[in-house]
Order: structure tokens, then sequence, then C-alpha cells
């Protein structure tokens, strides 16, 4: 693979007239075609050309500066996934774009559309080991969608163009442009196509009628028929779609972590939560469906346990955008690839109309089973412990349930997603795939500048929240009003209740002696507010949410409770355990 | 033949999962991906294998039959279940056009392996003569003090001239990566000039 092609070859694109600039003003002028309105980054040597056109363009570009790089990935990432446009971080060559990366696997794994720039030491140092150079482009390669260096600024256009189309396209993901210090100088003549389409991508199959066709006959003659859905509903803005198939189907639903929010948590049919923490019923009943239907989701270890004892009773019809998750982790009957949206509106054409009323109660028994050995007590605890689960009770409460969720990473996050209602789409932002510790604080900022219209509640745990605990500077700079929620169990809870559970108690570090966060909070100029009793929590939470701006809210709860139901690793669905 | 079955109709005929579910024995492939000509695209097509721990026994890359494509033919020894999930992986690449995978008996395979040997040892009688003839070798040079051998062929073939040629003393081995084309009438290419047909509409 010798010779180095321009990417013009693989891209249709008639440059219109040219304007004289250097590339680091080309990219802004870029961002600005592209309706970039906010970018967030960290300056250092070799992005600083792009940090001085910035300057120019400080009215129509916000530039929300973090106090760590991962931080503003992060934010990127909430504000990508509560507005839908693309996120877009700027960070240094060498140590500046590796502390992206741990971002941008989050986002690669979650599907979150972000473009990334990064500098670069100047092209007539690379591969010298100059200071702060480090091989972004084969760092990334793993965690993107697609990556790209540019070395001359003439690539600029073409290569950001692409960028953005990669990122918000198809399966949505992380795009990182590497920019050497030289090209960002370089004059030269610009001008600016946005990119449609690409020889070598496909950003969604061609929907086949014939197997929607087969989907429906299987649906139609279901007698027991189940639809699991994830985050495809959501990226692919086909929650109406969705509500219309299930309405008419009258097919119970339950969602992936990822795809939740995308069907208000009240609706009749939805039935809960899939995988390890989720609720009993959809776990259990997984296992007694006919025939499964999954729409926009990937079958994660986390959702099916052991797929050798994952409804193999079942026919299974799979909705989704991406060929590689067909058959990846359970084979499927009938794969529909194509868009959601695509797909379940020639869906609901051949679906017919039908109700399996005795079905779904078989979903509310395990409710109220599960109500009665695991929730009543989370959600009105009898013990003078203050619980997880009361606390987003009380949010849901006062919000209504129309308020964004951000979470960490933790039992915090079970809790919260299993417990938050929600009223619309869009409104749960957490770290689904990887798992990240130090997600939900700055998530969590970039979701309230993201939709400055809606309330943000980012719920962290301690553990998560040491992590990226610098960006409460971030909050105090940019005044974003974002509510932060603290549940203060002094450990890494999840860990220990694994330690608990299948490591005979033995508590290696995990217990955490912590700051004083009152005082930290104080320190970074948010106000903040401690709860110990259950008699102050009611207030609190009403102060906490009401409050006009970022707020900073303790709440001190059992050092040791557990989240249950749980599937325990390497166990089949059915083998849920509420106890 | 399982990868006929799932290969040849896989977007449109049924799989039988039954089968090859219980197909864990690896078996050799041949994985061909016809791709756009980027810097990087050879380390992100070697991630996919390097992320399941499979192990590539050899990677070409040459052009194709289509002007401004690439190739790349990709030989692994694993089963049925995992090709088909990395040959997907592939194909997934933004600048893969198009990925597909055969076993041995689908595929027109050749190696080409060079032999060192001292010009010393040829002049010490007509044996290696009449060994390079026997295998349909030829004498790719004849310096004063080496000889250089060719042949091409599979693999058993290669490594057989070089167990004969052995006990005359090899001063350097090498064998190059697999390169073949399917038996199919139309290999992938003709999907490919497709899609590039479709790209230029």
């Amino acid at each position: 693979m010798g010779t180095v092609e321009t990417i013009e070859q693989s891209t249709k694109q008639k440059p219109k007239t040219t304007k004289r600039m250097t590339g680091a003003e080309a990219i802004v002028q870029i961002l600005l075609q592209e309706n970039v309105d906010m970018a967030f980054g960290y300056p250092g040597g070799a992005i600083m050309p792009v940090y001085d056109a910035l300057y120019d363009h400080q009215d129509s570009i916000h530039h929300v500066l973090s106090r760590h790089e991962q931080g503003a990935i992060h934010m990127a990432q909430g504000y990508a996934r509560a507005n839908g446009k693309v996120g877009v971080c700027l960070a240094t060559s060498g140590p500046g774009a590796t502390n992206l990366i741990t971002g941008i696997a989050d986002a690669q794994i979650d599907s979150t559309p972000l473009v990334c720039i990064t500098g670069q030491v100047p092209s007539s140092l690379l591969g010298s080991d100059a200071f702060q150079e480090c091989d972004v482009l084969g760092i990334s390669m793993p965690v993107t969608k697609w990556n790209f260096q540019i070395t001359k600024a003439e690539e600029i256009p073409q290569a950001l163009a692409k960028a953005f189309y990669l990122a918000r396209s198809g399966r949505p993901g992380p795009v990182v442009i590497d920019i050497t210090k030289d090209a960002q100088f370089e004059e030269f003549d610009f001008a600016y196509e946005p990119c449609t389409s690409l020889r070598s991508y496909k950003p969604k199959p061609k929907l086949d009628m014939s197997k929607v066709a087969e989907a429906a006959e299987l649906i139609n003659n279901a007698e027991r028929p189940y639809v699991l859905f994830g985050q495809g509903v959501i990226l692919a803005n086909a929650e109406k779609e969705f509500k219309q198939f299930i309405e008419k189907t009258g097919i119970p639903s339950a969602w992936t972590i990822m795809g939740l929010s995308a069907l208000e948590t009240d609706h009749p049919l939805n039935v809960g939560m899939l995988g390890m923490h989720g609720n009993y019923g959809p776990n259990l009943l997984t296992n007694e469906c006919d025939v499964l239907i999954a729409v926009g989701m990937r079958f994660d270890d986390r959702v099916t346990g052991n797929l050798d004892k994952y409804a193999k009773q079942a026919k299974v019809i799979h909705l989704e955008i991406d060929p590689a998750e067909i058959d990846k982790n359970v084979p499927a009957d009938v794969p529909v690839l194509g868009d959601a949206k695509e797909s379940l509106t020639e869906l609901n054409k051949l679906v017919k109309p039908n109700s399996h009323e005795e079905w779904l109660q078989r979903f509310r028994d395990c409710d109220q089973e599960e109500w009665d050995k695991v929730i009543d007590e989370e959600l009105h605890p009898k013990s003078d412990v203050l619980s997880m689960g009361e606390v987003i009770r009380h949010i849901n409460d006062v919000t209504g349930g129309d308020h964004i969720l951000v979470t960490d990473v933790g039992q915090h996050q079970m809790v919260a997603c299993r417990y938050t209602k929600f009223t619309q789409s869009k409104s749960n932002i957490t770290s689904g795939g990887l798992g990240t510790m130090g997600f939900g604080l700055p998530a969590g900022i970039g979701a309230a500048l993201g939709a400055p219209d809606r309330t943000v509640v980012a719920v962290v745990g301690d553990g998560g929240l040491q992590m990226t605990i610098q960006e409460l500077a971030t909050i105090y700079q940019t005044k974003a009003k974002v509510k932060v929620l603290l549940l203060n169990n002094e450990f890494l809870g999840m860990v220990r209740q694994w330690q608990q559970l299948f490591f005979e108690k033995r508590y290696s570090s995990t217990e955490l002696i912590n700051p004083d966060f009152q005082q930290l909070a104080k320190g970074f100029y948010i106000p903040t507010a401690k709860v110990t009793e259950r008699e102050n929590l009611k207030g609190a939470i009403e102060e906490f949410i009401n409050y006009d701006g970022s707020y900073f809210l303790e709440v001190m709860v059992g050092k040791e409770n557990n989240v249950f139901p749980m599937v325990p690793s390497g166990s089949g669905v059915a083998e849920i355990r509420l106890e | 033949m399982y990868s006929q079955w799932f290969r040849v109709d896989r977007e449109s005929q049924k799989l039988d999962w039954s089968d090859l579910m219980n197909t864990s024995d690896k078996q050799e492939f041949t994985i061909t991906a016809y791709t756009e000509n980027h810097v990087g695209l050879l380390h992100r097509i070697t991630i996919i294998f390097t992320k399941r721990k499979i192990n590539i026994e050899s990677l070409t890359t040459s052009e194709s039959e289509t002007e401004g494509i690439h190739r790349f033919t990709i030989a692994v020894t694993e089963t049925l279940d995992q090709v088909i999930k990395v040959v997907k992986q592939i194909e997934k690449q933004v600048e893969v056009l198009k990925a597909d995978y055969y076993t041995k008996k689908e595929v027109v395979q050749q190696e080409l392996a060079l032999y060192k040997i001292s010009t010393k040892s040829l002049t010490n009688g007509l044996e290696i003569e009449r060994i390079v003839r026997e295998h349909n070798a030829r004498f790719l040079t004849i310096e004063e003090h080496f000889v250089v051998i060719e042949k091409s062929g599979f693999r058993r073939e290669t490594k057989a001239l070089f167990d004969e040629l052995k006990p005359y003393g090899i001063n350097e081995f090498v064998r190059s990566g697999r390169i073949a084309v399917s038996r199919q009438r139309d290999g992938i290419g003709k999907d490919v000039e497709k899609l590039l047909a479709e790209a230029e509409a």
C-alpha cells in the first residue's frame, strides 16, 4: 500500500469559488458551515493555530474549556446525546489526544456521533519522537468509525466533510481528524462542499421487503411475541413509528439501557428493563416468548447473560442498521436490515391489530412479585437508612419525569435507570457499553449546554465523581445549569456488591475514605447541600431541582445496599435473582 | 460445504445455524477484501483479527482488476463462525467496498518461494539440477557465490522442495503470502464493479 492518494478519489465533490486562508481558519469556517455552535476542548501547542482562529468567532462558536481532555470528550458526548447533533471536541497532540481515547471508545461502543480534532506535531517532525508526538491515528483506530491525518491544508475541506458525514450517518460513531501544525498554518484556496456519499460506504442497507413480510407473518401468528428495543430507535428518530408498531400489535416491550426513554415509562406496553439488573419479568419471560423482536439493539452480554440459555425457544426477528450485528451474538431467524424508522414504517403496514392481554398479564404478575420483594423496599424503605431508590422517587415527583437523566457507572446508574420516570425521548444519557466511570459529571455538563431548556440531573456515585471531579470548575466557568446529585455510600458500591455475593465479603480496595464534598463544591462556587436524614430529603430535592442554576446535592445512602434483581454473570436470564 | 451455503446467498438464504454452531472445527479460509487504497487501512483491518486473537497466516495486498481499487488476500485457519463475523467487520470499515471468504476448495491459490543456495553445492554433481527439474522449479539467477531457485505452488509443494534442498544447505528461504482467485465465474469483483457504477450514477 505504498502510494498515498488524496481522498478526492472516493468522494464526489465539486469545489465552489475559493477564498485564500490558513488551514486553521478553514477548520473554523467548516465548523460554522456544519452548524457547529459549541465545541469542547483543551488547548496546547500543536492545536494553537485553531484556537487562535476560534478567537475571532467566539460569538458563533462557544468553546467550552474543560479541565481535562477526558472531561471535554464526555461533555461532547453528553451534548450529542441530548440534542442529536455531532459533538465536536478539540485537543492538542500527544497527551491531549491520548486523554480523549476513553471517551472515543465510549462513543464508539455507544454509537455517539463525534468529530474529534487533534493537533499533531509539524509534518517534518512526524516519526521523530518529537515533543508531544504520539501516533494518534494508530492509537485511535480500534475505537473510531474512521480517522484521518491531515498534513496539507488542501486536504482539510474534504477530510472534515467526510468526518461530519461519517460521524452522523448510518450507525453513528466517533471520527478523529489529526492535523499537523504546519497544515494549520499553511495558506491555501479554500472552498467547502459537505459530503453526502462515499462509494465505499453504505450508511443504510436497502430494506428487503421480503424480510419485512416474513417478519410480519411471524408477528401476526405469534402467541407470545416480545419486543426488545435499543438505542437504534432513538438514533433513527423512530420513536413515533415504534410506538405505532407496539400499540397496533399489542406487544409487551422491554428496553436496553441505551434504549431507555424512547418509550415513556408509563406506557402500558412498557414492561421495563432488560439485563443484569433489569426487571424480573422482562428477563424471565425472554425464555417464554415465541417470537422475539429486537429493534435497534445488539444483544450485549449484559442483556443476554449466558447465550446458551437465551431465548432458545423463540424465533428471532432482528431489525438492525448494521449488518455486522446480525447473528453476532444471537442468531436471527429473520434479519431485517435497515434504518429503524424505515423498517418500522413498512412493518406497520403489514402487521395486524392485535392484543396479548393474557401474555401481558404475565409481565404484570412478575412486576407485582418484584414490587413485593424488591421495589417497594427500595422506593419506600422501612429502615432508617436512606436508599438510592427513594432519592430517585423524589426527583420523579418534582420533575414529573420530563428531565434529562445523566448517570455515571455503578449501583447508582442501575437504580437511577430502573426507577427514573421518563416522559420524552433522548432523556437518558449513560455510559452503557463501555461502563466508563467519570462519565456522568462531564456528560451532564454537555447535556445541560446542549439542551438548555431542559432540567438536567447528573446522578453520580462517590467513586465516579472523583474520577472527573475537576469539571466542577467547568460548571462554574460555563454556568451550565446541571444538577449534580451525589449518591454517597462511601464505597465502590457495585464492586463491593460483587465482593459480597461472589468473593466472600472480602472487600478488597472498595471502601472510600472520602474528602468533604461539601467543602469541595463550595470551593468550586456551586450551591450545595447535604442530606443525611429522611425528613430533610423531600425539601432538599425540591430546592435542588427548582434552583435556577447548577446545584450540588449530596445524599448519604446505605453503605451496603445491593441492587436487585440480578442475573449473576454466566447465568441465563431466567436464573434472575430477586434477593 | 458450509461456506457455500452461508456465503453465496448470505442475505437472502435462510441460514442453518444449528449446523453452523456445530462447525467449531478450524479450517483454512481465504478472506478477500476490495478496498480503497488509503494509508492506515491495513492497520484497521488487522485490528479486527487482533481484537479476536486470530492469527493471520499471511496477508497480501495488491491492485485488483479494477483501476484504483486494492485487494487484500488474508489467509487464516479459523472456525467458519469466526470467519463470517470477521468478514462482516471488515466490510463494515468505511473504506472497504466488499469482503468475502472462501474455503480451500473454492479458490485457486498460489504461493511463491525463493531458495538461496551456494553455487558450490550446484557444481558438486547433478543432484540439484535434477531436484529443480523434478519440482518444476527454476533458476532465477546464478551468481558467482550463490544461486536463487524459484518455485510457485501450494504450501506443501514449496515445502517439499525445501526438504529436498535442505541437505545441500539453504542459505536463505522466503515464501510469499497466499494469493488466490475464486472459482466462481464472477467473483466479488463483479459486485465491486456494480457498486462503483452505482456510485458513479
